[in-house]
């Protein structure tokens, strides 16, 4: 990743142009050709760097549910709870974190009703209870993810 | 805004990302029968309305060397919420900041900021400088540094 790759990540976390050759737009802005620009996310993509080029929905005014969950879960316990945690097709990112609450993962639903359900679903299959914290207040913070 | 079939469809066509093409919107216009314009027009409605929260590309901070990713949690009064929010919402190392409930009383935390960093040592020092810098030395807190990740499908919601 060179300085171009970089002011491609710090430029494009938001803002991107709707117009017929966007592009092109945001290539003059960073001072390189369209094609050039076209590679390099080809490239960052494929390298796992970016992980989507695209839209962030927001999940509530489309009319799915979203929440962030946690589970305390021991070690031994881990990997299989883990398991049947991602098996469901709701579950987006899983995270371990060193603590008491050691699983956290957020759920992406078609409906709101559905969060709670796959809750309690989880529930059943793992044997462990599912700590459900749905955002109630987003407080704003800037795209400064500076790479 | 009312969303129809039809731009559930203009949704499913671009879930997985925007094709990397010189005229990409005429590229997913021709998948489901709409013209370039057309698509112009109802993805700038979206956005518009907060459909879209934002455009552009989604990265994924463990790749890119940010390694000691870290939910700093808060245990903020009632009365000190929404200034504490906004004011951790304006730090320049506060990638995300929620409101969420306690769950009392295994989890007495209400307010949660992320925060990105390529080293725990790091990140345990900015949020130090933090409780300095706001004055939060009398508030309850806990940092849950990430292990392993398990499942990142690439976040189309937020």
């Amino acid at each position: 990743m060179d300085d171009i790759d970089r002011s491609i990540i710090n430029n494009l976390q938001g803002g991107f142009p709707i117009c017929d050759h966007p592009y092109a737009v945001v290539a003059e802005r960073l001072g390189i050709g369209e094609s050039d620009l076209l590679e390099r996310l080809q490239q960052m993509l494929e390298k796992k760097q970016l992980s989507r080029f695209g839209p962030m929905y927001h999940a509530e005014r489309l009319g799915g549910g979203l929440s962030l969950c946690a589970m305390r879960v021991p070690e031994a316990d881990f990997e299989r709870v883990a398991e049947q945690v991602n098996a469901f097709p709701e579950v987006a990112h899983n995270y371990a974190r060193d603590h008491e609450f050691s699983m956290w993962f957020v759920l992406g639903t078609e409906t709101p009703e559905r969060v709670e359900e796959a809750c309690r679903e989880i529930e059943q299959v793992t044997g462990y209870r599912v700590y459900n914290m749905p955002k109630k207040q987003e407080f704003f913070v800037g795209l400064k993810f500076e790479v | 805004m009312v969303m129809s079939d039809r731009d559930y469809q203009l949704i499913a066509a671009i879930q997985g990302g925007l094709p990397l093409v010189s005229h990409p919107y005429a590229d997913v216009g021709r998948r489901i029968g709409w013209s370039e314009e057309q698509v112009i027009t109802r993805i700038g409605e979206m956005q518009q309305r907060g459909i879209i929260k934002r455009f552009g590309v989604v990265v994924r901070h463990h790749e890119l060397g940010y390694t000691a990713n870290a939910m700093v949690v808060w245990d903020v009064p009632e009365q000190r919420l929404d200034e504490v929010g906004e004011r951790l919402g304006d730090q320049s190392c506060v990638t995300l900041c929620y409101q969420r409930p306690r769950r009392l009383p295994e989890w007495p935390y209400n307010l949660f900021s992320m925060i990105h960093g390529r080293s725990q040592e790091r990140v345990t020092a900015q949020v130090e400088q933090l409780i300095e810098k706001l004055g939060l030395s009398d508030i309850r807190y806990d940092i849950l540094f990430s292990g392993r990740r398990f499942k990142q499908r690439g976040a189309r919601y937020q």
